[in-house]
């Protein structure tokens, strides 16, 4: 089960013709796909997608109801895969994934379905997770298009738009018999709006139906000589299609006057920032009614040659607003002009950054300088002799004031003991060579634990340590992988590998039950019950399958002592090949969306309730935060005391902290000291708790009584 | 700088009304920004606007730093074009869920004193790079008040946090609130509050607290803008007078030792009185007399002119050192009827619950031999084999029960060997140590005040148990060790301040030790 329930919102799916739709973008594709009567869809989760694939995952009623398969992926090149069923029969298809990393992983599924065409609509919804707040490596989809020759949407970032967008998508995907590739960026993904609904239809030819009446065609295969017959229909049917398709269709949209001497080029996705610069400098109004000739790309791939010079007609400049590099649309442009002998200058990274996001204030920035250069007149006074603003705040010292708040795990995270005893171990033994995987356990490499020195793709952390493994080395290499990339790719790509090579180094295999680093959607050894799904294949019987000898299983990683003599073990075995540890405890976010409502439940029902939470003595703690050093939990921060004999913050831990015991766990296993506590209190308490309560505290309270008696007592104290 | 950005001539036929209004809130992930941004694009749509928020989910929302962006404009049936993220100095309205992301947000360009209203609240989150510091490594909130001050057009600040945390809520309903007090977006109460409603989980703590906050944010509003009423602890209560019981016997020695309070000069009684209390509490009358002789030497050397500042010291750090951490101490802390009910309160035991409480201890050799006489402690330490021998033995995690019987009981017992604590093998070795160091400290007073204040104040330095103690300890010793390389030196004094704070910035010492590296040279070049 996800992180966030869509259930509610999923209702939203059967809206009907003519009734207002509202809600996040995503939702809104959705429900799109439902409307272009697509008969299948796959995916893998990862932001910004995940949301996509929670609302399919919650809408499995819905999609019953329609016919529509619905499948949660392996992996990125397995939901490309199955838009296989769209290349002999005429069913759409839709898979989706986050871009560029899911990209990557897809291409090579992405490369023969698009040599042998699609007869199908075939729609790939990429997540572009570029800029403030993306997670991966920063690239471009846009490479992935030009090299498989499938086509690329980028509508602008509103809901009408993006749904419009997938309907042209399956549209041009049918006319060109190509795949097409609908990119969306973050915050579009997220973005609150409005469209007006249609019916949802039922697909014209289910996976059912086509299953009943198998199709072939030899042509279709990439094999020779089918292969190279693809490349030459790629250029000389397929291309053409989408042109006229695009042209014919109006899919590029034109703004403001059409007799300007300048004009400004931009993908789709960048609309809306473009209106906002054109707004601040006072050339446009609220709704986007501009004094510049725009063109906006919705299709950016392929481009429309005769569009774009009929553009440029009479015009003196035209800037191309092309975010990330490299500046594949601003080259093609350039030689369009320059084939045809246009005298247009075309501008782009010269006002623009090469690399990075454009955000709002770049695009202020190079709007305003590509229009001071070419078209001064149409810039009110201010701008043109831009007066800089004077001193304005000094923010010089609020930098170096304002500490830095990268992600971290969780409160109560699972992960954080393992990385706890993997500082220790390291303290007895010496830095290690660590490398990282994709997942929340990447967060090591920040304060306080650094640890980890690469991370080379989802499901690779073993198998980027494979190098090392030398018979010389007298210390072995230590690799993470999740077990959302463990099941991703990291079963044959890292375990396998270091089998077959064997490989010395030490893998530990961080088993949280989710995927929960995109959202806690189900994976294969998740150990709750899914409706639709087959879960409950644990980690360690793969790990025998695939021969792995030497093998231990923590099933709680709390126990911070274990997980460090496991380590020591492992890094000091005299055995061979790979040590695999398979580090198993519930993903803490997952855990308390799960049974808070279950235990709130059971208190008020009278049950008898143990609820544990952790404390720190303060007149104990003497305030060296050795703990926080080992911790990062955010429950666990510094407070003043109100005593002036004191210089330093004590430990302090807050109301929410959920006892997940790695305080303790740490102070006992880095013999830190004795300033914890656990505090269980029980709820509802069994008549025999009560009994044993009145008891002890009747002798506790006779000898605290008879010491206190004894002694001097400051009130204050 | 940033070029003039506001918008600067309104499109011919732009009214007012047809103005976008720009919101970003900068929260911590786990505050809740999602359910705040929501409310906030519900409270528009009800109140005849168009609204559109943005937010970026996933993995940067765990813990870190996140911003929610929305944009709205009155309803005019076409649609606007809105942007998908703040740009800077184009923001009307800032909310902060905590102080220095308002801080962040200044420095991200986001607030200008022209038009922005920044909402924040004035509690304190620390990061993680503020907590793992060794000494005190928090920011300044002074720092990001004072600069939102000049930075916003109006800044209002409150612990929307506590208010939240009193109403039994989340701190998106208070941020809320503080919102509709500011009167910053054109939209009535009642509109803020059916989008509460409509929610659905939790109306009415979140209406409460909603209230409070909004109340709370007019008064705030209407009085002056530059109000703070918060963010920083109240003053600590220094008065003295706090109640002291106890067996009559006991009471007239204290009685005595307060005499002697009395008659110490006025600036080093209120620290003086706080040593002695913690020292008697540690120990006994008879060594609170200790104390104050020890301090007595201190306030021969010292004088009025100088503020008494080696005498205050001295009575600080005199107290801590005297009280040194060792296993009785710890027993006796956690057996005392009044941390049960710190507990409890801060556990929030009500009444009909039961309380178990499980303490995390982890003795080794050491503490055990600290906790012997000194002859057979001594025996013990010298002969490595024996305490190896012995170590397997202690050497282990215990969690002790201390709501049960014997645990209580073992704990109860130790703390109770306070009685012989003077004959104890740690006790010995602490007093030499203090010795050797507050003796240094008034001999090199004498020729150079500020360097003997300094040496004092390296007592900060001690702390920890087990290793951390001993790691403690090595940093003390290191900056000590600088002294014979600044002998005579005129900053002397304040190269022992400089290496003590660098001491407490890392763990190992790693900046204490390029620290020394730069006093070693330092005489080099003199010479
Ligand atoms: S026990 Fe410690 S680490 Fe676990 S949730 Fe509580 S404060 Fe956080
Ligand atoms: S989502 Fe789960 S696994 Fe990830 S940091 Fe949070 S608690 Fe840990």
């Amino acid at each position: 089960m996800a992180e966030r329930s869509f259930a509610k919102e999923v209702e939203k799916l059967r809206l009907g013709a003519g009734q207002e739709f509202a809600g996040e973008g995503i939702l809104a594709i959705t429900k799109a796909l439902l409307q272009c009567g697509v008969g299948y869809v796959g995916g893998y989760q990862g932001a910004p997608i995940s949301h996509l694939m929670d609302v399919l995952a919650d809408a499995q009623d819905i999609l019953g109801e329609l016919g529509v398969h619905f499948e949660a992926s392996a992996s990125e090149a397995t939901a490309t895969a199955m838009l296989a069923a769209s290349v002999h029969y005429p069913i759409r298809g839709a898979a989706t994934f986050k871009s560029t990393v899911g990209t990557n992983v897809a291409s090579d599924a992405l490369a023969n379905l698009a040599s042998g065409g699609v007869t199908g609509g075939a729609l790939i919804i990429v997540g572009e997770d570029y800029g403030e707040g993306s997670s991966i490596m920063q690239e471009r989809s846009h490479a992935f298009a030009m090299k498989s020759q499938v086509w690329l949407l980028d509508p602008r970032p509103n809901l009408p738009s993006i749904v419009k967008a997938v309907e042209d998508g399956f549209e041009l995907s049918e006319a060109s018999n190509t795949p097409v590739m609908l990119q969306v960026r973050i915050r579009c993904c997220h973005v609150h709006g409005h469209f007006i609904a249609k019916d949802n239809k039922r697909p014209p030819m289910s996976v059912a139906d086509a299953l009943s009446a198998p199709r072939r065609d030899t042509g279709r295969i990439v094999l020779p000589p089918a292969s190279f017959l693809h490349e030459k229909e790629k250029v000389t049917k397929r291309w053409p299609a989408a042109v006229d398709f695009i042209k014919s269709r109006k899919i590029n949209e034109v703004f403001g006057p059409d007799n300007g001497s300048i004009g400004i080029v931009m993908q789709g996705g960048m609309y809306n920032s473009v209106v906002r610069a054109l707004q601040r400098l006072g050339l446009a109004d609220t709704y986007g009614d501009t004094d510049v000739a725009l063109y906006v790309l919705n299709a950016v791939y392929p481009l429309v040659d005769d569009e774009f010079l009929s553009f440029c007609e009479g015009k003196q400049a035209v800037l191309v607003v092309e975010e990330g590099q490299p500046n594949y649309i601003e080259q093609a442009f350039a030689a369009m002009l320059h084939k045809a002998e246009r005298g247009t200058k075309l501008v782009g990274k010269e006002h623009l950054p090469m690399a990075g996001e454009y955000t709002g204030q770049v695009m202020l920035d190079g709007i305003g300088s590509f229009l001071r250069a070419y078209a001064p007149h149409l810039l009110p006074g201010e701008v043109r002799a831009p007066n800089k603003l004077g001193e304005g705040v000094d923010t010089a010292d609020l930098i170096n004031v304002v500490p830095g708040r990268p992600p971290g795990f969780c409160i109560g995270c699972p992960e954080r003991p393992i990385f706890a005893a993997t500082k220790l171990v390291e303290q007895e033994l010496g830095k290690h060579h660590i490398a990282s995987d994709i997942g929340c356990h990447l967060f090591s490499i920040m304060p306080p634990f650094e640890l980890g020195a690469t991370t080379m793709g989802y499901g690779l952390g073993p198998a980027s340590a494979s190098a090392f493994n030398s018979p010389e080395a007298k210390r072995r290499s230590i690799s993470f992988v999740g077990d959302g990339g463990f099941w991703h790719n990291g079963l044959t790509s890292s375990i396998g590998n270091a089998v077959f090579n064997k490989n010395d180094g030490v893998i530990v295999i961080v088993d949280n039950f989710y995927s929960a680093a995109t959202g806690g959607q189900d994976i294969l050894s998740s150990r709750a019950s899914n409706r639709t799904k087959s879960t409950k294949h644990p980690i360690t019987e793969a790990m025998k399958g695939m021969g792995v000898k030497w093998l231990r299983h923590i099933d709680r990683t709390y126990d911070v002592g274990q997980m460090r003599d496991t380590l020591r073990e492992a890094l000091t075995t005299e055995e061979k090949g790979p040590k695999v540890i398979v580090a198993s405890s519930e993903c803490m976010l997952n855990r308390q969306r799960r049974e808070r409502p279950l235990v709130d439940k059971a208190v008020k029902g009278g049950e008898r309730v143990v609820k544990p939470k952790f404390g720190v003595d303060e007149d104990v703690c003497t305030g060296d935060h050795a703990c926080m050093r080992l911790s990062g939990c955010p429950s666990l921060s510094v407070k003043s005391l109100d005593d002036p004999l004191r210089d330093d913050p004590v430990a302090s831990i807050d109301q929410n902290c959920v006892g997940c015991g790695n305080c303790g766990e740490v102070a006992d296993a880095a013999v830190l000291c004795p300033s914890f506590y656990r505090a269980d209190v029980v709820h509802n308490p069994s008549r025999w708790d009560r009994f044993l309560e009145s008891a002890r505290r009747a002798v506790i309270g006779r000898l605290q009584r008879r010491r206190e008696s004894r002694r001097l007592m400051f009130a204050d104290a | 700088m940033l070029e003039q950005a506001s918008p600067l001539r309104p499109k011919p036929g732009a009214s007012d009304d047809e103005r976008v209004i720009k919101l970003a809130v900068l929260a911590v992930g786990g505050q809740g920004g999602g359910v705040l941004a929501d409310w906030i694009t519900d409270v528009a749509e009800r109140s005849g606007y168009i609204a559109q928020s943005t937010s970026v989910a996933g993995v940067a929302q765990r813990t870190g730093a996140t911003i929610y962006y929305i944009e709205m404009a009155r309803d005019t049936g076409r649609l606007p074009v809105f942007a998908l993220s703040p740009s800077q100095g184009d923001v009307d309205i800032l909310i902060a869920a905590e102080l220095m992301e308002a801080g962040r947000a200044i420095i991200r360009g986001f607030v200008t004193p022209e038009r922005t209203t920044l909402i924040a609240s004035s509690h304190r989150i620390a990061a993680v790079s503020e907590k793992i510091e060794p000494g005190d490594g928090r920011a300044s909130s002074e720092k990001v008040h004072a600069t939102a001050e000049v930075a916003a057009k109006r800044f209002i600040a409150f612990d929307m946090e506590k208010i939240a945390a009193e109403h039994g809520t989340m701190i998106s309903a208070s941020l809320l609130g503080a919102l509709a007090g500011s009167d910053a977006l054109p939209f009535p109460r009642e509109n803020y509050e059916q989008a509460i409603g409509a929610g659905g989980r939790g109306v009415k703590a979140s209406l409460a607290a909603f209230g409070a906050a909004y109340d709370r944010a007019r008064g705030i509003a209407v009085a002056t803008a530059g109000d703070n009423a918060s963010g920083k602890p109240a003053a600590p209560d220094t008065s003295s007078t706090a109640k002291v019981s106890g067996p009559e016997t006991l009471l007239k020695g204290w009685q005595e030792l307060a005499t002697r309070i009395a008659a110490l000069p006025k600036p080093v009684r209120d620290m003086a009185e706080r040593g002695l209390k913690k020292v008697v509490d540690y120990q006994d009358i008879a060594y609170g007399g200790e104390y104050l002789d020890r301090l007595d030497k201190a306030i021969a050397l010292d004088s009025a002119e100088r503020g008494h500042a080696l005498s205050v010291a001295s009575a600080k750090h005199l107290a801590n050192a005297m009280c040194y951490d060792d296993m009785i101490r710890v027993a006796d802390l956690k057996t005392r009827s009044t941390r049960d009910r710190r507990v409890r309160k801060e556990v929030g035991v009500r009444e009909g619950l039961v309380l178990q409480v499980t303490e995390y201890f982890h003795p080794r050799i050491e503490e055990f031999c600290g906790t012997l006489p000194v002859a057979i402690g001594s025996y013990i330490e010298s002969r490595p084999k024996l305490a190896a021998f012995l170590d397997r033995r202690i050497n282990r995690g215990r969690h002790i029960r201390t709501d049960s019987f014997t645990g209580f009981a073992m704990l109860w017992f130790i703390g109770g060997l306070r009685r012989w604590r003077g004959r104890l093998l740690r006790h010995k070795v602490e007093v030499e140590h203090l010795e050797r160091w507050y003796g240094l400290a008034l001999a090199h007073a004498r020729e150079n005040y500020a360097l003997g204040l300094e040496i004092l104040n390296c007592r900060r330095l001690i702390k920890g148990y087990s290793d951390t103690h001993a790691r403690a300890q090595s940093k003390f010793d290191r900056v000590l060790s600088a002294l014979a390389l600044l002998e005579g030196r005129e900053d002397a004094a304040d190269w022992i301040r400089r290496l003590r704070e660098a001491a407490l910035k890392d763990e190992k010492g790693d900046m204490l030790d390029g620290a020394l590296k730069t006093v070693a040279t330092l005489n080099d070049a003199a010479r």
